[in-house]
This record gives C-alpha cells, structure tokens and sequence, in this order.
C-alpha cells in the first residue's frame, strides 16, 4: 500500500519535473520576428512563443512572472542580443532555474551576432543616450540579415532535435528559395526609394534604410531612448525646411504624437512601420512583415 | 573565382562571426548531412552571380578587411576556422548575403557624413589589447542618492506607537539635506558553476556596510535556484528590492515596525520554480537569525527560516500580477529597546506572515508611455515571550509578553505621460492589544512602557517622480503621518536617486 503510494508520488514528480522535454523543441523567442522565422524552420517540430509584440518597445519589457515561466521550460532561446534585451532576459534566464538556455549554452540563439552591425559606437558613454556597445540591435529590419540568420539558426534547431535535422534543413532550404525571390521583389519594388532622406523616430530603422538606399536625416529622440523634446523638434524643423525629407518614420508601438506633429509642420507623411510580425494587419508572417513595410514606404513617397 | 569565394568567407567571418563563437555548433555532424549536392550548386551559381555584381565593392572592403586583420590577425584566424568547421554550404551561403548587406551599408555609411557614429565594423575593433585585462572585472554599478526634506515634528522623538522599537530604519529621517545611502555593487560570473554579487551601502554618516554579498547557482536545471550568504530575503514583495528601486522614498510603515525597514538574512536560499505555464515559484530560506525581530543569539545551527510561495500570470495582453504568502520564524534573546530612559528587553519567539500582492498594467504591455502598478502587503506578526522592564535598575522585573499586530499598506502608481509618474499610498499599522505578565498582575501600567500603548499608526502618502531618463530620477513626495497618538507630522521630501554603470535589469 505504501510502496503504490510512493510509486505514485514519484511518477507525479517525474510528470511535474519532466513534463516540458518531450514532443515538440520548445522555444521561447525574445521578438515576434524570431517567432516567425522559427515557425518557418521548425513547423510542426517546435512549440514556439515571443517574449513581445510588435506593440511593445523590446528594450522596455517588464520580467513578468509568465514570461519567467516560460522561461523555465524552454529549450531554446532565440533573441536579438547586442543589449537590445539587456534590461528584462538576465532576470528571467537568472530566476527560471533553466541552465540550457543561459547566454554561451546551445540553448541561446542570439541573431545579431550572424549579421553586419550598424552603428558600432566609437565611443560608449551614457550621456549619449541609450547607445549599445555591440552596435545597432534592430537588425530584422533588413531581409539579408534574416536570411542569414535563418541558416544559423535551422542548423541549431537540428542541434537541439537532430532526430529532426532533415526536417529542418528541408525547410530551410524551402524557405530560403521563397525569401530570395521575395527579396528580389521587394528590391525591384523599393528601387524609387533609393536615395530617400528620412526623419525616424528613434534609431531602428538604420537595417531598412541601409537595404533599400534610403537615409536618414534626424530623429525624432535628442540622443537614443531619450524622449522627443519641444526644443528639438522645433530645431528638427527648421532643420527640415533647409534641407527636406520625404517622410517620418516610426515603429507602431511608438508615440505617434511626436511624429505627427513634425508631420503637420514639415508637410511630411509620418509613416508607420509594422516594424515587426504582427505590427500590423497585413504583417502576419515575415513575408507579409516585409511586403508591408514596402507598400508602405511607396505610399509615402507617392 | 575561387580566390573570390575565399575572400567572400573570410569576409563574412570577419563581419558576421565575432559573437559567433556561441553560435557555431560545436558539433558540426548532424548539420553537415542536410548539404545536398543540389544546394551546393544552386548556391555557387548564386554567389557567384552577387560576387560579379559587387565586384569592385568586395575589393574596396578587401583593403578594409587587411586594415581589420593586421589590427587583430589572431581573432580573424580563430573566426575563420570557426566558420570553415560549420557546413561549408551555410558558410557560403552566409558568405554570399553577407557580401549583399555589407554592400548596401557602403553607400550609406558615405552618404550619411561625419555627424553620425557609423561604423560598420564588428564591435570587437572596441576591444582593444588593453581593455583585455579587465575583461574579467566584475561589472560595477552605483547608486547615488540624496534627499531635502521638511519635517513639522522633531524626527528624534519619532516612535511607532505600540510597536517594539526595531532599532532599524524607522521614521522619516533627518531634516533639512541629507546624503542618502550610496549604493556600490560589483556583480560577475565566478565560473560556469556560480555567480556572485556584492553590494556596499554607505551610509551619509559615513558608514560603509556590507548591504548584499551572496552567491548563486547559475547552472541548476529544472527551476532550481540555490544563493547563499548575505542576501535580501524573498519574504513579502518589496522585501527583495533595493529600496532606490521603490516608488516611494520610504519604505511602508509595516516594513518599519515588523522588519526593522527590510529583512536582510546571513544564510542560504533555495527557490524552485514549478514546470508550469504558470509561474508558480516556492522559496525557502534559514538564516542564523540575527537581523530584526530576531537578534544575535550565540547559538549553533539555524536561528530563522522563512518560506515563501509566489504566483503570478498574465491577464490578457496588457496585465499582469503576481501574488505572494510569506512566513518568517525567528527568535529573540535580551533584544533590548530603550524607552523613557529606561532599557528593556524582549526574548522569545517572533513570527510573521505577510500577504503581498501586485498588478502591472500597462497598454498592449507597452509601459513606455503610460503604466499602472497596484500593490498591497498585509502583515500579520506575532510576538511570545518574556519582557524584562528596566533591566540593569533596581525597578528591574520580568514578565510573560505576547502580542499580536497586523499592518497594511495599498499604493499605486501611475504613469501618465513619459518619464512622468505620479502615487499615493496609505499605510496603516495595528498594535494590536499586548498581554504583559506584569500590567495583568498590577505591578506595572502601560504609562511605564509609553512606546508599548496601544496605538493604530497611520499615513498618506503622494508622489510625483520625474525620471529623464532609465538611469535618473527626481521625486517630490508629501506625507501626513500619525505615528503616535495626539502627533500630525507633515514631511515633504524632495529626493534624486541616479544610477551608475551596468544596466541592472528590474525584476517584476
């Protein structure tokens, strides 16, 4: 009688203790964009959420317990890094007791190590703002950094889950073929953009403006993560009505009130940009994100 | 052509692969499997394509690359092997889109003039031989912090009626300037096994105390977390936090009366958090007792335990809570307190519960612009034992003592624009009604021990904080504050509190 009891706790145990590390590679994505590239990869394979929406600032997330949780029984993390998480991820890997997927463990995937950085700063110093010493984060704004990060990270997921790999090498292959030609169209489509001076918010667009030839001429924010002030943007102005831009460019979970009223006085369009999968309507995948931002970005330039 | 693709490697080594140490599989064999001949083909066919059209470009970020590689020809080494050891068909792949990107940043970077800090090198060009040796510092941070506060009462006479006084941090402080307590913290691996943190106070009378020293598991699977040493207790929810973390300048007038301002433990801590889609996390702690309503005993083994049991989830995508119950067991031996002049003791045992819970909302989860945080603690502690009355006097006597007292406090902060927040908490504490042997028995009246009569302290609390950026805060914050019977104290504070160094994440 006791024995059966005993067995039993021990078998609720293994079940609580156990339970997350079977069926599909569980992997818990910092940015919705990660989100949508290991669906891609991993389709049935892998059970796959992100830590953001495209509606939330990813610097500026809060710790919350569910996130600690589904920290707690991941398999694989897949993140930006270059900072870009630096003030929520080392809470929730630290509190969820979850070794594997700690920074330098195959458990990790930070993207922005595979790809060409912008904005390296020369010199790190906060009263430049809120800079990152690895260099711009905001890396998925170009399609040539996804696919180089989809290579990466299809041969990590056949890492973690090799009974899996021909899977996912299959559908990394299938899924590179429909992103160059996605990329030669949205080329093709975005070849007017070419040129295009620009005011954006806050430096996250530096990968798009750098894809498609576009430049930027001011931001919006003094100094990076620093709130738009009346000063400045009476200085941006000005500064606009010697030298033009096309338009004002902002992520949808910014504060438009900034964008729009440069928008008014410098006759520009303020544009928003979906700025990641499921910023907006039409941003339900990675192609949809990019398809998006593109029509967009003509729009505008109409 | 081959020389081409060489350079092409080297290139996307160069540019793609100096964090990539932590990407490169270690174990190359299962990748290596997915190369069909077929790929290999389409993709040569395709670089070489992009490597005719970016010809004269590659050549200019050849130049660029030797500049690279005499700066630091051993990192480019290892990079490269660490790309040639991955499937050489991602390599090129790699390679191919790699030389695509860069080639687009070219014009940019030129176009983009000297007032911008465009660099598309790699961050490692940072890491300069120099820099090497202190690669294995601890990360530091600092907290400044100072205060201007107007106080109606005389902060000397300030007492917590009906509470045994803590002879911690309890009251508003001292007029007119202050230096708040400086904050040094030096943070950093110790081996891929253990992690450890030191934080120095120092205080504006010019102490320095060892506030946290502790280290932790960073290794453990299965949501187990072991920390040892002197450590912040996980007891209640603002317990944890370091106070210039809070959104008040003081901390609720429970943590004053039951904690001594907040319970610092000598011991260990081990948490486990629960495989669930929950968060459900169990904590449990023994220390050697010594930190208020416990003191030091000279006794082996373990002198307090606390327990503790949070749960937390989302609500929908703009909120979220977590809710806490927390039990501390201690004990005290001749912890004395002075009143009237007088010097008494208490010894026995000392136990506590606190309810805590908070709610986060902010819209779509995007606290930037505006942000709401409700949270409340009810605590509920209980004292039994001896009281020694004017121990060391010839009025000197003994007597049972038990008491049970509960307090309470309920805040909110909002976040009405950016960098702008505002709050308002009520605190409120109850004495309770304190059985004392030698009051029953008539020896003594309550008017002996004044600090000891019955009383339901209270205060009103409102703030206005101002933060310009992550790293600075301003506060304005105004009290009414009842801590004695028959005593209205009004208190304006003025506070800044700046933060130094690493970027310290915030728990929830």
């Amino acid at each position: 009688m006791q024995l059966t009891t005993k067995a039993s706790w021990l078998a609720l145990l293994s079940v609580l203790v156990m339970a997350p590390a079977h069926a599909a590679l569980n992997v818990l994505a910092c940015e919705p964009e990660w989100e949508a590239l290991t669906t891609e990869l991993g389709g049935d394979k892998v059970k796959v959420s992100s830590a953001t929406t495209a509606l939330q600032d990813p610097h500026r997330v809060e710790a919350r317990p569910s996130l600690i949780a589904r920290t707690r029984n991941a398999q694989l993390l897949v993140c930006t890094g270059l900072e870009l998480e630096v003030g929520w991820l080392p809470v929730l890997v630290q509190q969820s007791g979850n070794s594997r997927i700690a920074p330098g463990q195959p458990g990790y995937f930070e993207a922005g190590a595979l790809v060409p950085r912008l904005d390296v700063p020369a010199r790190v110093d906060r009263s430049e703002g809120d800079v990152h010493a690895a260099g711009n984060p905001h890396i998925q704004q170009n399609p040539h950094n996804i696919a180089l990060v989809s290579v990466a990270l299809s041969k990590r997921l056949a890492e973690l889950d090799p009974a899996n790999a021909a899977y996912y090498g299959a559908r990394q292959k299938d899924f590179a073929q429909r992103w160059d030609s996605a990329m030669q169209k949205w080329e093709k489509q975005a070849a007017g953009l070419k040129g295009v001076a620009v005011v954006e918010h806050h430096k996250n667009m530096e990968y798009l403006m750098n894809w498609l030839g576009m430049h930027q001429v001011g931001t919006l924010e003094p100094k990076p993560g620093v709130e738009p002030s009346a000063a400045h943007l009476a200085g941006l102005l000005a500064q606009l009505q010697r030298a033009p831009a096309r338009m004002v460019l902002r992520a949808g979970y910014q504060d438009g009130r900034a964008s729009q009223w440069l928008s008014e006085h410098a006759h520009i369009p303020a544009v928003v940009l979906p700025f990641s999968v499921g910023g907006d309507e039409q941003s339900k995948d990675l192609f949809g994100l990019f398809d998006s931002t593109v029509q967009r970005l003509l729009e505008a330039n109409k | 052509m081959k020389q081409n693709r060489m350079l092409a490697a080297a290139l996307s080594a160069a540019l793609a692969a100096p964090y990539a140490y932590a990407a490169v599989p270690k174990n190359p064999a299962s990748s290596a499997a997915i190369a069909a001949a077929a790929e290999l083909a389409a993709l040569r066919a395709e670089i070489s394509a992009m490597k005719q059209a970016y010809e004269s470009r590659l050549e200019a970020l050849e130049t660029r690359l030797k500049q690279a590689e005499a700066a630091a020809p051993a990192r480019a080494d290892s990079q490269l092997a660490g790309a040639t050891s991955g499937s050489s068909a991602s390599a090129s792949a790699q390679s191919g889109s790699a030389a695509a990107a860069v080639a687009g940043a070219a014009p940019e970077a030129g176009a983009s003039g000297p007032a911008s800090v465009w660099a598309s090198q790699p961050a490692p060009v940072a890491v300069s031989a120099s820099a090497a040796a202190n690669l294995y510092n601890p990360n530091i941070s600092m907290i400044l912090g100072g205060s201007w506060q107007n106080l109606r009462q005389d902060p000397q006479q300030y007492m917590l009626q009906g509470f045994i006084p803590s002879g911690g941090e309890a009251g508003p402080g001292k007029r007119s300037f202050n230096l708040g307590e400086s904050e040094l913290t030096l943070a950093a691996n110790i081996d891929p096994h253990f992690a450890g943190q030191l934080t120095f106070s120092l205080s504006g009378e010019n102490e320095a105390s060892v506030e946290e020293a502790f280290v932790r598991t960073r290794a453990l699977e299965n949501g187990l977390n072991l920390k040892a040493g002197r450590m912040l207790s996980g007891i209640g929810y603002l317990n944890s936090q370091h106070a210039h973390t809070w959104d008040f300048i003081d901390a609720p007038l429970a943590y004053q009366a039951f904690l001594g301002g907040q319970y610092k433990t000598d011991g260990v801590q081990a948490t486990w958090l629960a495989p669930l889609d929950q968060y459900l996390e169990l904590g449990f702690e023994a220390g050697n007792g010594a930190a208020f309503p416990g003191n030091e005993r000279n006794r082996n083994g373990a002198g307090a335990y606390a327990a503790f049991a949070h749960l937390g989830d989302d609500i929908g995508s703009s909120a979220s809570y977590r809710a806490g119950l927390s039990y501390l067991r201690t004990a005290a031996e001749q912890r004395t307190f002075s009143d009237g002049g007088l010097e008494h003791s208490f010894s026995g045992r000392s136990r506590l519960w606190i309810v805590d819970a908070i709610l986060k909302w902010a819209p779509d989860g995007n606290s930037v612009n505006t942000n709401f945080k409700l949270q409340g603690e009810y605590f509920r502690g209980t004292e039994d034992g001896a009281l020694d009355y004017a121990s060391a006097t010839d009025a000197s006597a003994s007597g049972a003592y038990r008491s049970v007292q509960s307090g309470w406090y309920l805040q909110s902060v909002y976040q009405f624009m950016p960098n702008w927040r505002a709050g308002l908490r009520y605190d409120r504490l109850d004495s309770g009604t304190s059985r004392y042997g030698l009051v029953d028995s008539g020896v003594l009246g309550w008017d002996k021990l004044p600090v000891l009569e019955a009383f339901r302290p209270r205060r009103s609390s409102i703030m206005l904080d101002y933060s310009p950026s992550e790293f600075s805060r301003l506060r304005l914050q105004l009290a009414r504050e009842q801590a004695r019977a028959g005593v209205t104290d009004n208190q304006i504070f003025l506070q800044y509190i700046m933060s130094l160094g690493t970027h310290a994440a915030h728990a929830f």
